[in-house]
């Protein structure tokens, strides 16, 4: 069989599925999921998994699931979409910021496959996004940094220069300086998701600057594990960590997949599935604050806890007024919130962050 | 404002996996034979290191377990190039891609754990550190001032005439790639055991690559090889610690350095071979070609 026929015979079997319903039933929906990294990296990937499993766990037979893990981002990334595309998937799960051209690409070319892209901003027909409000996540995380601090230097190894990332940094900045007004934030860009070896480097080039508190946008334990040689702390990026608990890991901000990867399916098997774009956030769980352990004092893990609970109830926005750019341009005007358009395309440090944005 | 001595210690570290690696590679390549298993080799030592650290609680004895389970992984790759004859390049791919693989398979119990703690040796740098520094000058006495090291260059440099002097060619390589996947091993299990402290997928993340680079880098001598894995690692820390620092360099820039550094070197190589009249130039005269004795 070759391709064309192939994909001619994939649409055929959705038309019969979408014409007679009672018959599809019975075949279970296959939905494939992209990883950027592997299942094991204890992060990000990980937490995408446990996503996948707990779809399966809700429908049981009704869905097949299938992942393509360690996949790099750029043109690879196509072919490894189409692979999934072709093996009869209906719903494509693409789980880092740099598959969303790749998306987009393949998206076009199956018009009758659902596609959800992680963190990114391009949308059509039957490509959806979704991302979470880590930067919700980012404040209380922030908080604790800045009221925990001895040196008054918080390090910062972040991925690469996108909003997401940028976002991150600034909110961890902001509520670090509103409880400590003389906190400095270092960042480093180790330029990958997942390179233990760097992030432990990029971890010993803060610490040897005077840094004692390390905030991580990377996917791997490394930065703890250095953290944690030096006497400094850290928190778990994207999933718990808890091996590093109850120190150098005194909290940490864990992405809640589950919750709408069991939502989406299910409306892709009841036919109501429509191509938006979903940004949840602390308020509906799709961010969550790990334990925050002993080795933070009761007052700070108060006022943290507490900070959680007003982000999550919507009562207050971690980007409010007034709020300068790096460059000493007023950004937000005493009281006024950041849109989410705003944020999406967030290319600039706040007021107070030295270091240079790479652009 | 960034203490220079500092930074000579973090670069002593990070360099310490591809160091290992490097010197490793070294060996098999002076004795002929063309190894693309490095990063497989690596990630292997990497998991059995660890899992050995995790369970007796000794980080050495974890080195121990990763030097003979890399040496253990690179076998299937003597016996295919040294008795099968087959292509030495292919093989060591397959290598690499079964390395990876295997290690992701048996390193899901792994996932979580942590490994013990390494005490700290002289200037706070483990003893690892030291070994790999004193690796470099016994291996270099070993290739050009033993008898053995001899017979492993001359091995490498003409293997028809190796044997028509009696020597076993096939054991002084396999004796080689053996050697090759105990280094590998111990690089790699440096940056779960040492660096990182955990056991994760893939973590290796490309060093096996880097030293293979090194090896061509140093053009085949043990010096060099120091020096590479010192421009590489120093590099990497030095791009890390000016951003800490917060100065306003391209990072782009340093990172691209180490690779120009090497197509610089090759460059120079290669002009300085045009105006010598040793054709094979400075690599092993007999690097990567299979041998079948026919007598």
């Amino acid at each position: 069989m070759n391709r064309r026929q192939l994909i001619a015979s994939v649409a055929a079997l959705t038309t019969i599925s979408l014409a007679a319903p009672t018959w599809a039933q019975d075949e279970p929906l296959k939905v494939g999921f992209i990883y950027v990294g592997p299942v094991g990296d204890g992060g990000w990937t990980y937490q995408h998994d446990q996503g996948r499993l707990a779809v399966e766990a809700e429908y049981g037979d009704r869905v097949e699931t299938t992942f393509i893990e360690s996949v790099p981002e750029g043109a690879d990334a196509e072919r490894a979409i189409t692979q999934l595309a072709l093996a009869g998937n209906k719903l494509i799960f693409t789980t880092s910021f740099g598959f969303m051209d790749p998306t987009i690409n393949v998206a076009a070319k199956f018009p009758d496959i659902k596609f959800e892209h992680a963190t990114g901003y391009k949308r059509a027909e039957n490509v959806a996004t979704y991302d979470a409000r880590f930067y919700e996540g980012r404040a209380v995380i922030g908080t604790i940094a800045g009221r925990m601090t001895k040196s008054n230097k918080i390090g910062y190894i972040g991925s690469f220069p996108i909003p997401e990332v940028i976002q991150g940094i600034n909110s961890s900045f902001i509520h670090a300086r509103k409880v400590n007004p003389d906190v400095e934030m270092k960042v480093v860009w180790a330029y990958s998701w997942f390179d233990p070896a760097k992030e432990a480097d990029a971890a010993a080039a803060l610490l040897a600057e005077g840094v004692d508190v390390i905030l991580q946008h990377t996917d791997s334990t490394a930065p703890l594990a250095k953290a944690q040689e030096a006497g400094a702390i850290g928190f778990g990026q994207a999933s718990d960590m808890a091996a590093f608990a109850p120190t150098p890991r005194v909290s940490s901000i864990v992405d809640n997949w589950a919750p709408y990867y069991i939502k989406r399916v299910g409306q892709v098997l009841d036919g109501t599935w429509t191509s938006e774009a979903t940004w949840a956030g602390i308020g509906d769980g799709e961010v969550v604050i790990g334990d925050i352990t002993d080795a933070v004092p009761a007052e700070v893990k108060a006022e943290a806890e507490a900070l959680r609970d007003r982000i999550g109830a919507g009562e207050y926005h971690p980007f409010t007024g007034p709020l300068n750019k790096a460059d000493g341009s007023v950004w937000l005007a005493e009281g006024q919130t950041a849109t989410d358009q705003d944020l999406s395309g967030m290319n600039f440090f706040v007021e107070g962050i030295s270091a240079e944005l790479p652009q | 404002m960034i203490d220079p001595v500092a930074l000579f210690l973090l670069l002593l570290s990070a360099s310490t996996p591809i160091l290992f690696a490097a010197l490793g590679e070294l060996v098999v390549e002076r004795a002929g034979v063309l190894n693309l298993g490095v990063e497989g080799m690596m990630i292997t030592g990497a998991l059995a290191g660890f899992a050995a650290a995790y369970h007796t609680g000794n980080p050495f004895l974890g080195f121990a377990g990763a030097a003979l389970a890399g040496a253990l992984i690179a076998l299937p790759f003597a016996v295919l190039t040294q008795f099968l004859l087959s292509n030495q390049v292919a093989s060591g791919l397959a290598l690499t891609l079964f390395g990876l693989g295997l290690a992701a398979l048996f390193g899901k119990p792994m996932e979580g754990v942590k490994a013990p703690a390494m005490s700290p040796g002289p200037l706070g740098l483990n003893w690892i550190v030291w070994l790999g520094l004193l690796m470099v000058p016994a291996i270099w006495w070993f290739l050009n001032r033993s008898r053995a090291g001899l017979i492993l260059r001359g091995v490498g440099e003409n293997h028809d005439a190796a044997h028509a002097l009696g020597y076993d060619v096939r054991r002084v390589r396999i004796a080689a790639i053996a050697f090759g996947g105990a280094m590998a091993g111990i690089g790699g299990a440096f940056i779960s055991i040492s660096t990182v402290l955990q056991w994760t997928e893939g973590m290796t993340a490309g060093a096996g690559w880097i030293a293979l680079a090194i090896v061509v880098f140093s053009n085949w001598t043990a010096p060099g090889v120091l020096a590479g894995a010192w421009l590489f690692g120093g590099v990497t820390v030095l791009q890390l610690r000016l951003q800490a620092a917060g100065v306003r360099v391209p990072v782009q820039l340093l990172s691209m350095a180490p690779y120009l550094a090497t197509i610089i070197v090759l460059v120079a190589i290669s002009a300085r071979q045009k105006f010598s009249r040793r054709a094979g130039g400075t690599a092993p005269g007999s690097l990567g070609q299979d041998f079948h004795a026919l007598r």
